[in-house]
């Protein structure tokens, strides 16, 4: 035993699938929701979401959550119906054959803020805003990328060169399309104060997380039940083989 | 004979469909060697992982939709709308990378052991058979979300048969079902990413069926010569299995529960674009080997032939390695050899990883170099020149000398 867990620690740990990253390596935040017994802080994605639905889904969608997951996150099954209902979405044809809108209900995702990629990129010079719903998932290290980017002070104070491209160094390339899209003030915290940008990016990143990965803490606290059942089970399996084998050699 | 089958009513229906007594012979009376060490314990593993392959891999059918404009978000759906979809998901995808680690370590096992040589060639060669069919499996099915890496990985894998010369552009063409990778790619790879796990199942009855037939090997290498030389497969094996499938879950648990994206690729949870290439296209990570074997050689034929081939050597094992001596434990210059061949193949692995830039091209060359070298020339000549150290006349006197197990990977007197 003892000889074959060194070979599988290296089978496992030696070939990390990914090439290396492009673009500068992401700052370290530490973040909630990491290791075995991290939660998601509702409170910090709740302002995430807000900072999404007053900055972020002006350009990106978020097509993969639908109002009611919000309730996940702490808010009630009426704050999930009204901030639905602030949003619209196709409804049934009328009587003449002509498409409809309604207000979005709980069960619908959010609503893009394009008609199609066609109409974005027309709208974004050119540019394509990517749905958001994956995007800590969708690139190597993505919580500490995402808030990384976001909060770069030169990144945040940059004018757009010729072709209209802002300079961040996270960015693969080094050269990215989204205008600095926080600022200082653009929410204020539960005492009334501004919130600083590196704050609006941790709570941005928070609430990105949470939608790449809605079951985590469903995940984890499986986990741990599975890991302690199987350390039992082992436990008394290796008790059991060590009894069986006692009067064989071998 | 096991108790219950002295009851009237067994014995009456066995009389008819021997299938107790089959389970009897096979399963509990079945004379194994009693020296077999911890690496014996991946054949079983490797069973419980396609059983676990396949029970998850049907939860998902039923819940994926194979199209190219719905597969991205059909497996979105079941990882947040079906109910325990993310661990049916994870499961599955974990448990790809997990079946390979068991089979890779029964494959070394195998070749460390000579588990290749007479009288089990046939069994070797079903082995390899499984794991070429695995390994379409496992290609076809990191396809199916269609992500990036999908699309692109079946582009540049796909693209390979086009190397062929005359056949190569229509083969390729005809693998399609069009001009490119799309829609009727993806779903012929569904179904045969379906099928092809049930020819696992059916390559694993022969595997196991040959192993009856030749018994298994054993850490010495040498054959039993009595009964003092076995024991009972239940309950000495049936009990060291479950205590291996406890330590395998365990590893498992820890991976799908707490690290269940470690062993992915973050671009595969963006849509396939047919129209952006990834910056550095990389196979899961079971396959970085053999994709640096393919981009070893300055030739897109040359490289397909040299990947195939890596295999392909496989099957003439019995007779590329001359040395009459199974175990490594009696062969020190052989035992040297497979160790540097094991890391050989470790850095292959990581060439695979790397873009193909600087010196990864030279150490992937060098590393493909020594990998045929050492099949195709070392292992021949190590088998005529090496003097290996004395057997021991049989499995029980190693055994009652306490050096028998071969654990210590040393198991001459």
């Amino acid at each position: 035993m003892k000889r074959i867990l060194p070979v599988i620690g290296l089978l496992v740990f030696a070939v990390p699938a990914w090439a290396a990253s492009p673009g500068v390596s992401p700052q370290q935040f530490s973040w909630s929701w990491e290791g075995i017994f991290g939660t998601y802080d509702r409170e910090q994605v709740q302002r995430g979401l807000e900072v999404f639905t007053t900055q972020c889904h002006s350009c990106h969608s978020l097509k993969y959550i639908r109002f009611r997951d919000l309730v996940a996150i702490g808010l009630s099954e009426d704050e999930a119906e009204a901030l639905a209902a602030g949003y619209e979405v196709p409804g049934d044809l009328d009587e003449w054959g002509d498409e409809t809108t309604k207000p979005a209900e709980l069960q619908h995702t959010f609503p893009g803020p394009y008609r199609n990629d066609t109409e974005a990129r027309a709208l974004n010079n050119g540019a394509l805003p990517p749905d958001l719903s994956l995007m800590v998932k969708a690139r190597v290290d993505g919580a500490n990328y995402i808030a990384s980017l976001l909060m770069d002070p030169d990144y945040n104070q940059s004018e757009p060169d010729d072709n209209g491209l802002y300079h961040n160094p996270y960015f693969a390339g080094g050269s990215i399309a989204m205008a600095p899209p926080l600022y200082e003030g653009l929410l204020v915290d539960a005492e009334g104060n501004d919130m600083a940008v590196d704050e609006l990016a941790r709570d941005i990143t928070a609430f990105l997380a949470w939608a790449a990965e809605p079951k985590l803490e469903d995940r984890k606290r499986m986990g741990m039940k599975v890991v302690l059942f199987l350390l039992v089970l082992t436990g008394l399996y290796y008790v059991l083989k060590r009894k069986i084998w006692a009067n064989v050699e071998h | 004979m096991a108790d219950f089958m002295n009851n009237g009513l067994v014995r009456w229906f066995d009389r008819r469909l021997p299938i107790l007594s089959w389970t009897n012979h096979h399963l509990i009376d079945y004379p194994a060697p009693r020296n077999l060490n911890y690496m014996w314990n991946f054949g079983s593993l490797a069973g419980i992982a396609l059983v676990i392959q396949i029970v998850t891999g049907i939860v998902l059918a039923m819940h994926y939709t194979p199209h190219a404009d719905m597969a991205f978000d059909s497996v979105e759906r079941i990882m947040r709308d079906v109910d325990y979809g993310w661990l049916m998901r994870y499961a599955h995808a974990n448990g790809a990378s997990f079946f390979f680690i068991v089979v890779y370590l029964h494959v070394f096992r195998g070749l460390y052991y000579g588990s290749y040589k007479a009288p089990r060639e046939v069994l070797w060669w079903i082995g390899l058979v499984i794991l070429l069919t695995m390994m379409a499996t496992a290609f076809m099915g990191y396809v199916l979300p269609w992500g990036q890496m999908s699309f692109w990985a079946a582009t540049v894998i796909t693209n390979l048969l086009s190397a062929l010369p005359f056949v190569g552009e229509p083969l390729v063409e005809w693998v399609w079902g069009g001009f490119s990778v799309e829609n009727p790619t993806l779903v012929r790879f569904y179904a045969l990413h379906f099928l092809l796990p049930f020819v696992i199942v059916g390559l694993v009855g022969l595997h196991l069926w040959a192993l009856h037939h030749t018994k298994s090997g054993n850490p010495l290498g040498i054959d039993a010569t009595g009964p003092q030389d076995s024991i009972r497969f239940h309950p000495y094996y049936t009990i060291k299995d479950a205590f291996g499938a406890g330590m395998f879950l365990l590893v498992f648990a820890v991976f799908l529960f707490y690290a269940p994206n470690y062993l992915g690729h973050p671009d595969n949870y963006i849509p396939a674009d047919p129209l952006k290439t990834p910056a550095h296209i990389v196979p899961e990570w079971y396959f970085l080997p053999f994709y640096a074997i393919l981009r070893a050689i300055p030739s897109k034929l040359g490289g397909a032939v040299a990947m195939a081939l890596s295999i392909g050597i496989l099957f003439l094992l019995p007779w590329l390695d001359t040395s009459r001596v199974r175990s490594a434990a009696f062969r020190p210059v052989f035992r040297w050899f497979f160790w540097i061949l094991v890391i050989d193949i470790i850095v292959l692995g990581f060439v695979g990883a790397n873009p193909p830039e600087g010196a990864w091209i030279v150490i992937g060359q060098i590393a493909t170099a020594w990998y045929f070298l050492h099949f195709l020339i070392l292992l021949p000549l190590i088998g005529w020149f090496e003097r290996p150290r004395p057997l021991p006349a049989s499995i029980a006197t190693a055994v009652l000398e306490g050096s028998g197990s071969a654990s210590s990977g040393r198991g001459a007197r």
